[in-house]
């Protein structure tokens, strides 16, 4: 399509959106003074009017489907008969099931710590040199790429030629000149899943990086200068003070990223596709939603298995919701 | 006070280590996209800012450039296409034996005729007899190459592999999936902080619970209804008005959380104090709290938009993979099966499609942080 073509697109589809608005409150206004001063009809219909449209939208894109989702994971693979549990007897004698439930463990055990602590060692380091704020710019960057973008950085780091080849990857350029052969890191069984992992963490240590910033300036400076003419190191200050007072920020992005780490798709999908033991849940799903025209029931069970996953968060989020609605 | 300087210089070195590890795979592949293809494909990045020394092929112009002077038949030109700043250090003309001579010096080929090679790529190649053949013969040179940059492969990856048209169409994907959420939640979200109606608590603990609810959850049912759609009214189920709906879909939660998380900090008595004069809801909407909320509009566009750039699951599963719709990232896929050693396209198409969220993210940076820090949870 031309640029032309695709712009007019755009546009009528965003001013839909707007008309739809403007015209409906325009014509209720319209209706009020000319024929009802009823106010409460008029107040509920002006509800209708501002909550329909996103309700509508969750209700398509978000209620019914997971209601729908849980329906199929119980159904064939064209979602038409019942099996029963069927489908979760296939996933537990699966063998790439059982892979995909020990990378995403592993994942959820690495990722968030890892990028966690960076975040937290980072933003501390950094929070008392003058150049900190470049130095938090640069570890951020990674926020910004798409997952894809960085599966081809990190592939072209990982590059792999023979043993007598000029290395173009940097990783295995570092291996031989320190001595050793070079690898094919990608296709090294279990140790790969730390390469993947890696991408992960660098993209996601910039995001602790900025959350922790943030509330390490909410630590009041008297408390800190106490500590300091107490005579405490600054490492006894790190564990003793800014540990424990960001205790709740730790948790929040500990959450945040393990949700994300939860649904890893597009990583593995560009870099390994599976292969070489690397399988997740997220790409088991893609696969099964397309393989041999897809099996709506698999792969239902496999994205119920990720729902699994996040459901603690979930009930703690809402719970806190009630908590913070009561005051 | 001795100690201290030393945790500062420590600190200081800590730092700057976690700096050069998170840059250097970034700059690797910036500077990867800006090499000759050849070049790049046997050489580590790392070294393109020394001279380094490459072993090439040339091949002599045949008998269609040969001039007589004298008893003699010359032919003489450069090996180079083109002005490379290249310098040859030595040279050969059989394949066994690649460096044989230094430069300047003659040569001589099985069929005795005589070539002289220069530095900077002249040749003279000279015969007693008339040159027949129109096809010239082979020069292995080693030659000195300086630092070079080029932009040709950003040519080639726009225009002939496509991510140009892929470009458009990302915009084409992102601008609406990012501002139809944005109308549609603004309202939402004014409804849900200021507006009284029976439901609503439900509601709003029904949007938190969808903050972290899995898109994988979401993919089937919602491909099916497409499908049903798309064959109900004879469209196609793949569609830009068919992702735009799918993103604000799935964005919806979180867009209206944040939205939500600010419009309660404003004063209540200001919302109260227009509804008192007679002032609608939707008055009150669109001329007190949307030009208070400017900012966080910011915020969210970015985080929306960014969001919406990088993804390629819905990409892939809400959008054909022809030329027309094809996204960035899925194209970036593509290349990555397709041309998995063409590291020239690779890293260029990598970096083609980390333009905008790098542009957004040195100029509004303050506004992403800020979004992020607001407690983005995305489903």
């Amino acid at each position: 399509m031309s640029i032309f073509s695709l712009a007019i697109t755009v546009l009528i589809g965003v001013l839909f959106f707007v008309l739809f608005f403007h015209l409906s409150n325009f014509l209720l206004d319209y209706f009020r003074v000319k024929v009802s001063k009823n106010f409460a009809f008029e107040n509920s219909i002006r509800v209708i009017i501002f909550i329909a449209p996103a309700f509508i939208v969750l209700f398509v894109f978000i209620i019914y489907p997971v209601f729908e989702t849980i329906r199929l994971s119980f159904y064939d693979k064209v979602g038409e008969n019942f099996v029963g549990l069927f489908n979760y007897n296939w996933a537990i004698n699966d063998p790439d099931f059982k892979r995909s439930i020990i990378n995403n463990l592993g994942w959820l055990i690495v990722v968030p710590t890892l990028s966690t602590f960076f975040g937290l060692v980072i933003a501390n380091l950094a929070d008392r040199i003058w150049w900190g704020s470049i130095a938090k710019s640069i570890i951020f960057m990674p926020m910004a790429i798409s997952f894809v973008g960085a599966g081809v950085i990190w592939k072209f780091m990982y590059d792999y030629r023979g043993p007598g080849d000029q290395q173009i990857g940097l990783l295995n350029a570092i291996a031989v000149a320190l001595g050793f052969e070079p690898q094919a890191w990608l296709t090294i069984p279990i140790w790969n899943n730390l390469f993947l992992m890696a991408i992960m963490i660098w993209i996601q240590t910039g995001l602790a990086l900025v959350i922790f910033s943030a509330a390490l300036r909410s630590i009041p400076n008297e408390t800190l200068d106490a500590a300091r003419i107490d005579g405490a190191s600054e490492l006894k200050i790190f564990w003793s003070i800014i540990i424990p007072y960001l205790e709740q920020t730790i948790l929040v992005i500990w959450t945040i990223i393990t949700i994300l780490v939860l649904k890893v798709f597009d990583i593995i999908y560009a870099m390994t596709n599976g292969q070489w033991q690397t399988e997740v849940l997220a790409n088991l799903m893609y696969d099964w939603m397309f393989r041999g025209g897809g099996d709506s029931g698999r792969g239902s069970v496999l994205a119920f298995c990720i729902l699994i996953g996040v459901i603690p968060i979930l009930a703690w989020n809402l719970y806190r919701h009630k908590q913070e609605q009561k005051v | 006070m001795k100690k201290l300087t030393f945790t500062k210089v420590f600190s200081q070195l800590l730092l700057l280590l976690f700096v050069i590890a998170w840059i250097v795979p970034t700059f690797g592949l910036f500077i990867s996209s800006l090499r000759d293809k050849d070049v790049l494909a046997i050489s580590g990045w790392w070294t393109s800012f020394t001279t380094t020394e490459v072993n090439e092929i040339y091949r002599t112009k045949g008998k269609e450039d040969q001039i007589k002077e004298g008893d003699y038949y010359f032919i003489k030109s450069n090996l180079f296409d083109e002005k490379q700043g290249k310098e040859i250090y030595r040279f050969g003309v059989t394949s066994k034996n690649i460096d044989e001579y230094e430069v300047g010096e003659t040569a001589l080929f099985k069929d005795k005729t005589e070539i002289t090679v220069f530095e900077n790529g002249d040749y003279i190649w000279k015969s007693k007899e008339e040159f027949k053949k129109k096809k010239g013969k082979r020069i292995f040179v080693s030659a000195k190459s300086p630092p070079s940059f080029t932009l040709d492969n950003y040519k080639e990856v726009l225009l002939k592999e496509g991510l140009g048209q892929a470009f458009l169409n990302t915009f084409a994907v992102a601008l609406p999936a990012t501002l139809i959420p944005l109308i549609i939640c603004s309202y939402f979200a004014y409804a849900l902080t200021w507006m009284k109606f029976y439901g609503r608590d439900l509601l709003l603990a029904t949007i938190i619970a969808s903050l972290v609810v899995p898109l994988q959850m979401c993919l089937i049912p919602v491909l099916t209804i497409y499908n049903d759609f798309g064959a109900l009214f004879g469209v196609s189920a793949k569609s830009y008005p068919g992702i735009w709906m799918a993103h604000t879909g799935f964005g919806l939660a979180s867009t209206t959380f944040l939205l939500w998380n600010f419009l309660k900090t404003l004063p209540s008595e200001m919302i109260e104090a227009a509804r008192v004069d007679g002032a609608t809801h939707y008055d009150t909407f669109i001329k007190i709290v949307v030009p208070l909320s400017i900012p966080s509009f910011a915020s969210i566009f970015i985080l929306q938009f960014l969001w919406v750039w990088n993804d390629l699951l819905v990409g892939l599963v809400f959008l054909d993979k022809h030329p027309s719709e094809i996204i960035l990232t899925a194209k970036l896929k593509e290349l990555l099966g397709s041309r998995g050693e063409n590291w020239e396209i690779l890293t260029t198409g990598a970096f083609v499609s980390m333009t905008v969220p790098l542009f957004i993210f040195f100029s509004l940076q303050r506004y992403f942080i800020r979004g992020l820090v607001a407690g983005s949870v995305k489903g």
